[in-house]
Order: C-alpha cells, then sequence, then structure tokens
C-alpha cells in the first residue's frame, strides 16, 4: 500500500518546522521517525498534503540529560536510545525497560518518544510511562514554550492537546530509580498490549494502557493506594471509570479483568504491600 | 514523473545512486524499482513481517516503513551488499551460517532475516536463545523454519545451539 500523494519538507531547524506548521496548517503533518504515520499513511486514515521532516534534527531535540532531580528527554530521542542509555537505567529505568518493549527492534532504531506520545494510541507502552512518571512534556509552537502535565496531554483517540502550529520538544521526568513496574499483556509477537499497567511507586502513579479511547492514569487505583489500601484492595478499582474497547483480541470484560490482575501483580512488583 | 517529485542522493552498498522519486515513495519501492536491488522483498506492507528489513547506518530498518526520502544521508545496506561489509571474499558469517544450519525453506524471508540478524547480534551481543527468538519477533518466517534459523544466529554470535 502506496500513501496518498504529499509534498515533503525537510526541516533544518525547529523554527523551520514550526514555520512550515504555521503555514499549511491541518493540512501538515510532523513526522519525526515515521514508524506510526507512515503506517497510517500507507492505509490512507491520514493523508496529509505536507510532511514535514524533523527525524534529522538534532541538538536540544535529541538526548538525555540528568539536571538534580529531573531527567530531561529531547522529543527526537528515538526508543533503541531510551532502551539503551546507562544514564537513564540510573535514573529512570522504568522508561529503560519500557522503550524495550515498544514493537521489535527496526521498529525502536526509528521510532521516537515524543513521536509516540505525540500519535497518542491508548494501546502504546510509553504514553501510560509518562503518566505514571507524572512527567511534563514541552511543546513549543509560534508563541514560544509551554509546558504540559502529562495527565493534562491526551484527549481523545490519537488526540492530544497539541496545537496543529505546535511540536513536542522535550519530556521531563523525575528522577526515578526504584519502585517501578510495567505489565505488558499480549498474545503474539512484535504486538501493542491488549492490557498494560505501569507504576512508579514515587508519584503514588498508576495508568493503564488500552482501556479506553486515551492513554489514562488509573485514578481510582492511586486514590485507593493514597488512601492507605493493599494492592489487592487498590487493584480491585483497576477498571472503575474505564472504557475498554471489544475487539478481537478481547472484549471489555476480559480486559477489565486484565486491568485488575496485571495491576495488583504491577503494584506488588513496585514495593506495594 | 509528476509534479512534486523531488531529487535525492542514496548511498546503497556503498554506492551512490541520484533519483527522481515521488516523497510518498517507500524506501523498498526505491530500492527494488529505481535501483533494481530486488533482493529486498515486499511481504506484508504493514510493517509487520520484516521481508523488506534491510540496514540504515548498521541497524535494521523495515524499508516499507521509512520514505526514500528519509533514506537521504544514511548508508543503506541490502542482501546484495552484505558479503562486502565483512573481511573475506565469501559471505557475510551470517549469510553462511544460514546455509550451514539450512535457515531457510522457501527462502522469501531471507533476507530480512539475515540482516535483521545481523543487527541484532551488534546491538545484543550477549543473547541466548530465547533472546534470539524474541530479538527477530519482527520477522515472520511462514514456512515456520524458526528452529534451523535461530540455530545459524546463535552460531554467529558465538553460542552453538
Amino acid at each position: 500500500m502506496i500513501p496518498a500523494a504529499f509534498d515533503y519538507i525537510r526541516a533544518t531547524s525547529a523554527e523551520e518546522a514550526l514555520a512550515a506548521l504555521t503555514e499549511h496548517g491541518d493540512d501538515a503533518k510532523l513526522m519525526a521517525g515515521g514508524q506510526s504515520l507512515i503506517p497510517l499513511m500507507r492505509y490512507r486514515l491520514v493523508t496529509p498534503g505536507v510532511v514535514v521532516d524533523i527525524g534529522n534534527l538534532d541538538g536540544d531535540l535529541r538526548g538525555i540529560s540528568v539536571n538534580g532531580d529531573t531527567v530531561r528527554i529531547g522529543a527526537l530521542t528515538r526508543h533503541t536510545e531510551l532502551e539503551h542509555s546507562a544514564e537513564l537505567e540510573a535514573t529512570c529505568p522504568l522508561l529503560n525497560h519500557v522503550a524495550s518493549l515498544v514493537g521489535d527492534p527496526a521498529v525502536r532504531h526509528r521510532g521516537t518518544l515524543g513521536g509516540s506520545l505525540a500519535h497518542a494510541d491508548p494501546a502504546s507502552d510509553l504514553p501510560a510511562a509518562v503518566l505514571a512518571l507524572g512527567a511534563t512534556l514541552v511543546a513549543r509552537g509560534p508563541g514560544g514554550e509551554r509546558e504540559i502535565a502529562a495527565s493534562d496531554f491526551f484527549t481523545g483517540f490519537l488526540e492530544s492537546v497539541l496545537a496543529p502550529d505546535e511540536m513536542l520538544t522535550e519530556v521531563r521526568v523525575p528522577v526515578t530509580a526504584d519502585g517501578w513496574n510495567y505489565q505488558k499483556f499480549n498474545r503474539r509477537a512484535q504486538d501493542w498490549a491488549i492490557v498494560g499497567v505501569a507504576v512508579c511507586r514515587g508519584g503514588r502513579g498508576v495508568s493503564l494502557v488500552n482501556m479506553g479511547p486515551t492513554p489514562m492514569r488509573a485514578s481510582a487505583v492511586e486514590e485507593a493506594v493514597a488512601g492507605g489500601a493493599t494492592a489487592a484492595e487498590a487493584a480491585a478499582h483497576a477498571a472503575d471509570e474505564t472504557d475498554p474497547p471489544n475487539d478481537l483480541n478481547g472484549d471489555a470484560d476480559y480486559r477489565s479483568h486484565l486491568a485488575r490482575v496485571l495491576t495488583r501483580r504491577a503494584l506488588e512488583a513496585a514495593g506495594f504491600a | 514523473m509528476v509534479a512534486n517529485a523531488v531529487q535525492i542522493r542514496l548511498s546503497v552498498n556503498g554506492e551512490s545512486h541520484d533519483l527522481e522519486v515521488e516523497p510518498r515513495t517507500l524506501l523498498v519501492y526505491a530500492l527494488r524499482d529505481d535501483i533494481g536491488l530486488t533482493g529486498t522483498n515486499i511481504g506484508c506492507d504493514s510493517s509487520s513481517c520484516g521481508a523488506c528489513t534491510v540496514l540504515v547506518d548498521g541497524r535494521s530498518v523495515k524499508s516499507c516503513t521509512m520514505l526514500a526520502v528519509q533514506a537521504e544521508g544514511a548508508e543503506i545496506t541490502t542482501i546484495e551488499g552484505l558479503a562486502a561489509t565483512s573481511d573475506g571474499d565469501g559471505l557475510h558469517p551470517m549469510q553462511q551460517a544460514f546455509h550451514e544450519y539450512h535457515g531457510l525453506q522457501c527462502g522469501y524471508c531471507t533476507p530480512g532475516m539475515i540482516l535483521a540478524s545481523v543487527s541484532l547480534i551488534d546491538e545484543y551481543p550477549d543473547l541466548d536463545e530465547s533472546g534470539v527468538r524474541e530479538g527477530l519477533e519482527g520477522n515472520l518466517c511462514r514456512c515456520t523454519g524458526y528452529n534451523n534459523i535461530v540455530k545459524a544466529v546463535l552460531q554467529v554470535a558465538g553460542k552453538e545451539a
């Protein structure tokens, strides 16, 4: 399958990319690694008139650095770089681990953290990780930069608060060396999670993959944990206020059951009693 | 050629190719149709099967999930150029191992499987059998000839099965 025709702009700076987005508005799509966008374009689920390629941009947009209690990750950092980063392993190993579970090695060699977040797929791994970590996402637009809490970022199926003329530039996560876990349940190689659960003990963050139209926090579980519930008691609320899909991999009841079981396992593995 | 075609220069197997392509041209079609390197196979066209795997700067990439224009500036290695990347005049060690262990049946997945394996053991030098199986999850063999493929990869990794 071949994508519909489009015009191609290879941006040589973030400013140039933003100018192209400002000029073309909704008709333009940013492409970083293309591992989510190109499949959508091949199926013609997305038919942008203009593709703005930011995949070769460098500098602050790529790489990992630690400043005190905060780990700063450039939006164009590839999954393979997250997976193998010793600096990240020492400061936020949840992200190493989750990145190592995305797709397959070939996808991880091209896909980027910012691209995965901006794609806002409820079935993706990394959005759940940044939700559980309580990350801050940094977006740049014509009016400058703004910071967005990860919990405010995802608004609908494949939709986020990013405006058509904004791009993600950076992800900031608190140093979280221990007390974390990610459970990914699937049945086929390289597949998305049927259900996934990320837990970060320090910030009492719990998030769910594929339990609704967006990547979501398990708010009822978080509240139960904060109220002193045991892991088993809190996990019983994992499917509260969710809207899991029915599809070939499982119906909503099955997903709700998985969410409760996986949440208990994730809470216990992260050190909750 | 269509109105919005662009001029690109691709470096494939050490040779430079000047091409005129539509931006929507997937790398695998540029390799096969414009450059004539048909060793890279098209399987599923949906990022699932890995038959179209090539090396981009030494790392496995599904060439149906990369635009030809994105590959400008990178060094592409296809199955035709793999042997030349190794010492000696014969096959690349991974090709030789697939030959010796009969790591193929119909052969359709083989170019992608070999290139994915070369990338895999370079990226993860300490793999055991289960690591090889998981590491090749993005490459499907519909003959289901995985056992000999895994044996071949383990042999090259220095961990004979």
